[in-house]
């Protein structure tokens, strides 16, 4: 589904990701993980179209979308949740999600119909899916941390996705949270046959829901297979936890 | 890049999104069509001076709502708009005053020049951030300025295109009860129409899906990318429209002022018109026309007692930015929705 | 066009750059700092010319009084942007941009009419200091002393900002806020201490400029909005933030002002902004300045 060749990537000398190469596999959930400066976000941002690549190239579904703007990425299918929740703080929270799908549709050129009338019934039972049913006419901006993160989840579904890239999704959570928010993500995922690409520094999370695991550590990808794999690559065992090979 | 909503939205924007239950009592009262009626007989019903103000405050609100749609609903800082409004108004009186061309054809040609001026001058505004967005704004606004000082032959240089003549109102004569107003009442009346049109044509782009993916725009460009829309297409657009129709406001306010003058460009004009905005409130629809209102009417009174207008309104702008970010509308709001929470207690 | 002719030109349009340079270098610093674009600058530039006048007025004439009047005007200046800094400004630091943009902009209003009010709508000048009363005679032309003591000054106070800001420890501090002020602030600086200094510095400028161009400039209202408007522009070119930038800058608007009237007369006017709109279009950081 997602084919990611040799990709690279500098900021004035400094190689933020190198050759990397990662296939996802149609409704695969693979997790990229590595220490912080690894290159995970920019890694991501390559992907999503909001940096082009210096080298490589990335194929969706057989298509080649290398450098392809943001904008466009969306329409063809890659969602995408971010670090630092991302949402439309002014708008409530159902005006959020309506407007995630008045643009997926087409209504964007629209200058006649009423805005609030259209896709109710969908951004309700997408609201009651990632679970803020009741919340929706709070504005999105009031919201609390978590909330938000589940805002934020309901805005890239809306877009109907075929892969969804989660940066750190259960940051800054409590352990409950952690939880509730993984089962969540994890149904979403299987009862929408979606494909799933995740960053994540909580290791309980990575090797519970994770089919597949790619480290990196410093623009590169050390390893790269199941989990069991590569918790016992000797490789990774050095970058994490200074063992000596 | 990413926006970081830790904390809650300032006060100005957390009262932009009125609560449903304002909606439904506002749409019980038909407030709109009341102010329309009243504004209606004041060529009636006040002396001239009164349709003068009247008609300032018309012709203000539809500058202010078509900044606004920059401001409130796009989010984007204009310094410059009055280029658009000053090209409106000199195409309208070249056209009128030099070429002898009726009024109907040179409106919507003051409107669709200053939306090409627009189209132009947007092109590279939107590739800017914020900074340097309002600066460049500001630019091509003096240039505009700057053209109508020097291009005598054209605009009249520094002297300005005094006499425009009034459009061919003698139609009006078969409506019931105006065969007695002069031409200035109406003007008046026309103008008062046509941006009543105007307004209602905004006000149903600003609730469609496009006025709604501009709201985006405003709130988070990167995840309105994230989103699929094209984030500089859609602020070109706004700004076109923007554009447009402070085109059509300098139109009608050449021929209201019988004259099209370069101070009519100058870039203090611009930011009188921001704080119009943003007294009456940039959160809301009707926030704009409430601070034209607003502040024609305290410029009358204030010039009447005293020659420091500006320091009056300084004064007005500190009180609003300290005290009332969400402008009249937006305390008129915060107030009801107090009230509201009493009587519920 | 005789060579003396350009020569006159030329000096004209160093004289005005070197004024603007020193306006322009508060308006610079300030938005370095505090990423604000102070529209009130030109009022504080207003204000620093009659206060000069007013200092003048007092001090009956001895001789020395213009020296007394610059300075005292600067210093004045310099107060009252402190205490804007502290007491209004200081509010909004955490607030839109927009915001501040308009609070400076109601400073323009409050303050063009307070000195309507103090001073009067007439013109108003004050005489050249008569220590550069004279002139001198250069490749053909008659060039004012007090010209070429402008065209010194602004060199000589461009130097010592950099001095200032490069070699010595406030200096490096106020260096450190523009590129990151929350990390500043998180190293335990008194970030707060550089705003005002930094404030109080630009309107001690703007204030000596205002002061030293009254014996060439009649002082009257409107002066202040004639004058940010081309600052703005200088420091466009020059690019925001950076000193040497708007060094440069005013070096350019100066002579392409001076020099564009030669070439298509009438058109001065409009080619400065023309040039401040390219500038953006294509380089909006200007000559000199780093992307934000």
């Amino acid at each position: 589904m997602l084919e990611i060749s040799d990709i690279s990537k500098s900021f004035a000398g400094f190689r933020a990701v190198s050759g990397v190469s990662l296939t996802v596999d149609t409704q695969q959930i693979t997790a990229v993980i590595g220490p912080n400066g690894a290159g995970k976000s920019t890694l991501f941002n390559l992907i999503s179209g909001q940096l082009r690549p210096d080298a490589g190239s990335v194929r969706l579904d057989g298509q080649d979308i290398t450098g392809v703007p943001p904008h466009r990425i969306c329409r063809m299918g890659i969602g995408r949740s971010f670090q630092r929740t991302n949402i439309f703080p002014q708008l409530t929270v159902f005006e959020n999600v309506q407007a995630a799908f008045l643009v997926h549709h087409g209504h964007g050129r629209d200058f006649w119909a009423r805005a609030e009338a259209l896709y109710r019934d969908d951004t309700a039972a997408l609201l009651a899916a990632v679970g803020l049913a009741g919340h929706e006419d709070t504005i999105a901006g009031t919201l609390a941390y978590g909330n938000q993160k589940q805002l934020e989840l309901g805005i890239a579904l809306a877009s109907e996705p075929k892969v969804l890239l989660l940066d750190e999704p259960t940051a800054g959570m409590s352990a409950s949270e952690t939880h509730e928010t993984i089962a969540l993500i994890e149904r979403i995922a299987r009862e929408r046959r979606l494909t799933l690409l995740f960053t994540e520094h909580d290791m309980a999370v990575v090797f519970s829901i994770a089919q597949q695991i790619a480290v990196m550590h410093q623009g590169r990808i050390i390893a790269d297979g199941s989990p069991t794999a590569v918790r016992a690559d000797p490789e990774v065992r050095r970058v994490y936890l200074g063992e000596r090979p | 890049m990413n926006a970081t909503v830790a904390a809650p939205a300032p006060p100005s924007r957390a009262a932009a999104a009125a609560p449903a239950e304002y909606r439904t009592v506002a749409s019980r009262i038909p407030w709109v069509l009341i102010v329309f009626v009243i504004m209606a007989t004041v060529p009636w019903v006040g002396t001239r001076y009164d349709t003068f103000l009247a008609g300032q405050i018309v012709i203000d609100a539809l500058f202010a709502v078509s900044l606004n749609l920059l401001l409130g609903t796009t989010g984007l800082v204009s310094f410059g708009h009055v280029a658009y409004f000053g090209v409106g108004a000199y195409v309208c009186g070249i056209l009128m005053k030099t070429y002898e061309l009726p009024f109907i054809v040179a409106f919507p040609a003051a409107g669709l020049g200053a939306a090409l001026f627009a189209l132009i001058s947007g092109y590279f505004c939107v590739r800017l951030i914020k900074l340097y967005f309002a600066m460049l704004t500001l630019a091509f606004s003096q240039i505009v300025w700057a053209v109508a000082y020097k291009w005598n032959d054209v605009t009249g240089g520094d002297q300005g295109l005094p006499e425009i003549p009034y459009p061919d109102l003698d139609w009006m004569s078969a409506i019931p009860g105006c065969a007695d107003l002069s031409d200035g009442a109406r003007f008046y009346l026309l103008s008062l129409v046509l941006v009543a049109v105007s307004l209602a044509v905004v006000h149903r782009i600003v609730r469609s899906p496009f006025g709604r993916v501009l709201t985006t725009v405003r709130d988070n460009p990167d995840r309105a990318a994230f989103l699929g829309v094209n984030v500089r297409l859609y602020q070109l657009a706004a700004f076109v429209i923007a554009g447009g129709l402070a085109g059509l406001a300098g139109a009608l306010y050449g021929i209201f002022s019988r004259g099209v003058f370069t101070d009519y460009v100058f870039w203090s004009k611009s930011a009188e018109i921001l704080i119009m905005t943003i007294l009456g409130g940039a959160g809301f629809f009707w926030g704009p026309p409430v601070g034209a209102a607003v502040l024609v009417w305290l410029n009358q009174i204030v010039t009447d007692y005293t020659q420091y207008w500006s320091f009056v309104l300084g004064a007005i702008l500190l009180v609003l930015l300290f005290g009332f970010p969400g402008g009249i509308v937006g305390g008129i709001v915060m107030l009801w929705r107090r009230l509201k929470r009493l009587r519920n207690a | 066009m005789s060579s003396s002719f350009l020569f006159n030109q030329f000096m004209g349009g160093l004289t005005t750059a070197m004024f603007l340079f020193l306006i322009a270098s508060g308006l610079s610093l300030v938005f370095g700092v505090m990423r604000v674009i102070n529209f009130a600058h030109g009022s504080f530039y207003m204000i620093g010319a009659y206060l000069a006048w007013q200092v003048v007025d007092w001090v009956h004439p001895t001789g020395g009084e213009f020296w007394i009047a610059a300075i005292g005007a600067a210093l004045g200046v310099g107060l009252l942007g402190a205490v804007t800094e502290r007491v209004f400004f200081r509010t909004l630091y955490g607030r839109e941009e927009l915001y501040q943009l308009l609070f400076t902009y109601a400073l323009v209003l409050i303050l063009g009419d307070a000195a309507k009010f103090l001073w009067g709508v007439g013109q108003l000048s004050v005489s050249t200091p008569p220590v550069l009363s004279g002139s001198v005679t250069m490749f053909g032309t008659t060039q004012p002393l007090y010209t070429l003591f402008i065209i010194a000054i602004g060199p000589a106070i461009a130097f010592a900002l950099w001095l200032g800001l490069n070699r010595t420890g406030t200096g490096r501090m106020v260096r450190a806020a523009q590129m990151d002020r929350e990390m500043l602030a998180a190293l335990g600086a008194n970030v707060s201490i550089i705003y005002t200094g930094m404030f109080a510095l630009s309107a001690f400028l703007a204030g000596l400029s205002g002061a030293l161009v009254t014996p060439i400039q009649s002082i009257v209202p409107g002066m202040d909005v004639l004058i940010i408007v081309q600052a703005f522009i200088v420091v466009v070119i020059g690019g925001m933030g950076s000193l040497w930038g708007t060094f440069w800058g005013s070096v350019i608007y100066g002579q392409v002002l001076s020099f564009g009237i030669l070439i298509l007369p009438g058109f001065s006017l409009f080619s400065v902004f023309a040039l401040m709109a390219v500038i953006l279009i294509v380089r909006p950081w200007g000559l000199f300045g780093r992307p934000l």
